[in-house]
């Protein structure tokens, strides 16, 4: 009779245990979803506020052309050595392939249009989403867990404009322009490439990179180069504006502006080449 | 006779300083989640006192004093600052509030990419009224009053954390407010050095008859500054009195914090 007892008030204690996991386990997952979708909201509240800011006076001039600077000019260096190399590398690893079909002759106008209409401007994003993008997150979280943020606030700035606005509209503004710079220091690049074997002078390998460039290669091309320049600056923002735990905050905001940046970069780039290829 | 003068004395000083509030806190509740922080703070700050905020690590001192500045709006009760209820402020009200309250941040919250000079500028973004030459005219005296004017082309990194401390208070100071918020300005300085921001403390009200709110573990600190104390025990005021009144208190986790 005790022994039925004991055993019968086991397996209650057992029940109840595994009654209890059951939620635990939905609620993990229960968590993870509502977390990703309560992540995706506040990027969403974030993005709206960053726009209402921008529109509205006063305007932190002076800060935008400072971070304009360390944004875009700091980033020439870079993106030149790796334009350069990128040119140079892709025409000397493309060469026997066209050889085989005896059309290295148009090595040039192939070069410049995949540089123009995909490579340069992937490339440079991503090389940005690194720089620029781990930049902004290191510098906005340890401003944030500092309180300086805080500071600037209590002293009447709004440091959302002045902070935010400043370098979102700052790397929506530079990317462009270093992604036309990569474009042409690639094709020097490959002008260097074309010329290790053979000899094709300047003025004709620029005659026939440009030939068969057209309106429908570049236009689209940097405009979607302006919206990687706002995620890159977006997505950098809200991770550093929004770090928490201290200095360990500090790195993993780096760290997931820069993967969730280049992330984005390849979603942009589809949706881009999904809207643009409508026009052919 | 001579408590009949003490007596005209108090008066008329009553009636040329008179006790206004500065701060008034009515059933002041503020959680996040679940984690319910302050549960019912109720106190009024008279103009020029120096009141002193005890409490142990995470009771909810600083979060107190952001509420006070807006950077943390509180759940439930009534919070009003000079004059103003905090509920009700539009966003210029509460920039022009913020302006005369000095917020000292436990972490000093130096602008780390900019100078020692520019820290002190910029505060002072705002005024346009102002002339360039009044602006270096009034960080310079900033500096000279907490002792760092060989500091000015500096960036904070390079100072020491007591000097930082100083050039926090600095920055705070150089718009005059008219209430000082110090969240734990002693802390992690040497006796000597927290000897001089306390006395740094007494001089700024003294001079510019500030009311302050001083968050601090530092009693010797406390013991210079304090003309009330209060302190505060899991989200509500859990005694108050002067610094001999709490120091000879019966409540052991009173006097708990003298020791
Ligand atoms: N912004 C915030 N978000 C969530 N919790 C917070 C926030 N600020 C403070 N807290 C919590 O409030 C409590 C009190 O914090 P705080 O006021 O900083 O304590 P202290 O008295 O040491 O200054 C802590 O438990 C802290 O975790
Ligand atoms: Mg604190």
């Amino acid at each position: 009779m005790k022994n039925l007892v004991t055993q019968l008030s086991s397996i209650e204690i057992k029940a109840k245990e595994s009654l209890t996991k059951i939620p635990l386990k939905l609620e993990v997952h229960y968590n993870f979803i509502q977390n990703f979708f309560t992540d995706v909201a506040r990027v969403a509240i974030f993005t709206g506020r960053f726009f209402k800011e921008t529109i509205s006076p006063p305007y932190e001039v002076n800060e935008l052309l400072k971070q304009c600077y360390f944004i875009g000019y700091k980033s020439l260096p870079l993106v030149g050595i790796t334009g350069f190399i990128m040119g140079l590398v892709f025409t000397i690893q493309s060469r026997p392939t066209l050889a085989e079909f005896g059309a290295e002759s148009w090595l040039p106008s192939m070069i410049s249009v995949s540089i123009v209409r995909e490579i340069g401007p992937v490339i440079t994003a991503l090389i940005c989403a690194g720089k620029i993008g781990s930049g902004i997150g290191a510098e906005l979280a340890s401003m944030k867990v500092t309180e300086q943020i805080d500071a600037m606030e209590v002293s009447g700035t709004n440091p959302f404009k002045y902070i935010i606005v400043t370098r979102v509209v700052a790397a929506t503004i530079m990317l462009p322009v270093l992604t036309v710079f990569n474009d042409v220091i690639s094709m020097f690049g490959s002008f260097a490439g074309v010329n290790l074997k053979g000899d094709v002078s300047f003025y004709l390998y620029f005659a026939q990179a440009f030939a068969h460039l057209d309106f429908l290669d570049v236009v689209p091309s940097l405009a979607k180069t302006f919206f990687f320049g706002l995620a890159i600056g977006l997505i950098a923002c809200y991770k550093g504006y929004n770090a928490t735990n201290g200095t360990e905050g500090v790195g993993k905001a780096a760290n997931s502006s820069v993967v969730v940046a280049s992330l984005m970069v390849f979603v942009i780039d589809i949706i881009a080449v999904q809207i643009t290829s409508l026009f052919y | 006779m001579e408590a009949l003068l003490k007596d005209i004395h108090e008066a008329t000083d009553a009636l040329h300083h008179p006790q206004n509030v500065v701060v008034e806190m009515q059933h002041l509740k503020k959680s996040f989640g679940k984690n319910e922080v302050l549960k019912d703070i109720n106190i009024k700050i008279n103009k020029g006192e120096n009141l002193v905020v005890l409490g142990k690590s995470g009771s909810g001192k600083s979060v107190l004093i952001k509420c006070m500045v807006g950077l943390i709006s509180h759940d439930e009760g009534s919070l009003v600052v000079l004059d103003k209820n905090m509920d009700e402020l539009n966003s210029k009200e509460l920039n022009a509030i913020r302006k005369k309250i000095g917020f000292l941040f436990q972490s000093g919250a130096l602008y780390d990419s900019m100078t020692v000079r520019e820290n002190l500028a910029f505060p002072l973004r705002d005024a346009k009224d102002m002339s360039k030459e009044e602006k270096t005219a009034l960080i310079e005296e900033a500096l000279k009053n907490v002792g760092l004017s060989a500091t000015i082309d500096k960036m904070p990194s390079e100072l020491s954390g007591g000097m930082r401390k100083r050039l926090g208070l600095a920055r705070t100071l150089i718009l005059k407010p008219e209430i000082m918020l110090y969240d734990e300005p002693t802390t992690g300085l040497d006796t000597i050095t927290s000897k001089e921001i306390s006395e740094l403390i007494l001089e700024v009200q003294k001079k510019y008859n500030t009311t302050s709110i001083i968050i601090t573990h530092d009693m010797s600190c406390a013991k210079i500054v304090a003309n009330r104390m209060i302190v505060f025990k899991e989200g509500v005021i859990a005694a108050e009195g002067t610094y001999n009144q709490l120091e000879n208190s019966k409540d052991e986790w009173v006097k708990s914090f003298f020791q």
